[in-house]
């Protein structure tokens, strides 16, 4: 059509996140050099995230040298938590309103660490289970937690966190029973999303079932360490 | 909900492709989305057309191209479309499925009007 209005396209191919997965790269790169194994804490909020942090202090803070950032919409709360049960190195990422950590906030708070005297980083991510999942934060894993007062259907409802993540811990098994939660259930569901996923059931209250994943940890750290 | 941050960083994306290749106007802004991208692709389409109002994208046109999630058997090899996230493969139902499409969250492409015509 002569001076007519042709359309040009132009072929873009741009990743969106592509200045996030940049930095989680560099974040990556940085931890691995100083062998620091890094977990990515993600969940609903109140599945007990900061629950298993502090246990998980309490049982290791002697044998490992754990730094942790502690990702929060607007309260330093779960970082006072973590310091109180014992964390030397604990960071608060307070957001501001976001629904979701990013590896530019990491990047801001990991100089800020002694990372050389880690073994082990662990990152608690915002309360949420589909906005942290677009957000890879430099981790090595992402460790997704769920508790038996959700629904079992829940690995279904939020597909894109379960395949993302390597760890499940459904938590709260104390509570069994006191709801329809089926366990056989949950599980079944997270592995037909996810069939590589590693499952442990605990309670953070009586502490059922956190010699299963306190061991995991360790031999998690060791392989890193290249032992 | 964090797709209003996705829809900024996708409007300063194109306004930064604008000045590199020297586009006066663009009218169309075609993305893709996955359905494991964490993405809604109505929420981010809302978000797109609430930013671009009073900006220099304004009346720009974002289309979404929704990505099914496509996988590959680790196991005997077989390629399809993964239905409601049901990682199994229909041949050998082996659960070892490497997802090969539905992770997408980029800019396709942008439309702009014919340049040097009329
Ligand atoms: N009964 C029972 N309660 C638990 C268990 N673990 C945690 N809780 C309780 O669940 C509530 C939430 O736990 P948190 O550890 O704060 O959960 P969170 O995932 O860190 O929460 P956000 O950071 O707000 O997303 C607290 O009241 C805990 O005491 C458990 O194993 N059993
Ligand atoms: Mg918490
Ligand atoms: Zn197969």
């Amino acid at each position: 059509m002569k001076g007519g209005v042709m359309a040009e396209k132009i072929d873009l191919g741009k990743k969106v996140l592509s200045e996030n997965d940049r930095l989680a790269g560099e974040i990556r790169e940085k931890l691995s050099a100083h062998r620091i194994a890094a977990l990515n804490f993600v969940s609903s909020p109140g599945s007990g995230k900061t629950s298993l942090l502090e246990r998980t202090l309490a049982a290791l803070k002697d044998e490992l040298r754990i730094g942790l950032i502690a990702g929060d919409v607007q309260t330093e709360n779960d970082a006072n938590r973590l310091i109180k049960a014992g964390g030397r190195m604990v960071r608060p990422l307070v957001t501001g309103g976001s629904c979701h950590l990013d590896a530019r906030m990491v990047s801001r708070v990991l100089p800020e660490m002694d990372i050389e005297q880690l073994d082990l980083l662990i990152i608690e991510n915002v309360g949420n289970l589909v906005c942290p999942s677009s957000y890879d934060l430099g981790e090595d894993m992402k460790v997704v937690l769920i508790s038996t007062t959700e629904g079992d259907d829940k690995p279904l409802k939020y597909p894109g966190m379960f395949r993302r993540s390597s760890i499940m811990v459904i938590n709260k098994i104390d509570l069994l029973g006191t709801s329809d939660f089926d366990m056989a259930q949950v599980k079944a569901n997270a592995l037909s999303i996810n069939a590589n996923l590693k499952i442990f059931e605990l309670s953070c209250r009586t502490g059922e079932g956190l010699d299963a994943w306190l061991d995991w940890l360790k031999q998690l750290v060791g392989e890193k360490r290249g032992e | 909900m964090h797709e209003l941050s996705i829809a900024q960083s996708i409007y300063e994306t194109v306004l930064r492709e604008m000045e590199i290749r020297e586009l006066a106007e663009v009218s169309t802004v075609g993305v893709r989305v996955g359905a494991l991208s964490g993405v809604m692709a109505d929420a981010l389409q809302f978000s797109f057309e609430a930013i671009v109002i009073d900006s220099p994208l304004a009346g720009c046109k974002f289309t979404i191209e929704e990505i099914p999630v496509h996988g590959s058997c680790q196991s005997c090899g077989k390629a399809f479309v993964v239905k409601d996230f049901l990682f199994c493969c229909p041949i050998c139902q082996s659960g070892q499925i490497e997802v090969t499409q539905g992770y997408e969250l980029e800019i396709a492409y942008l439309e702009v009007r014919g340049k040097g015509e009329g």
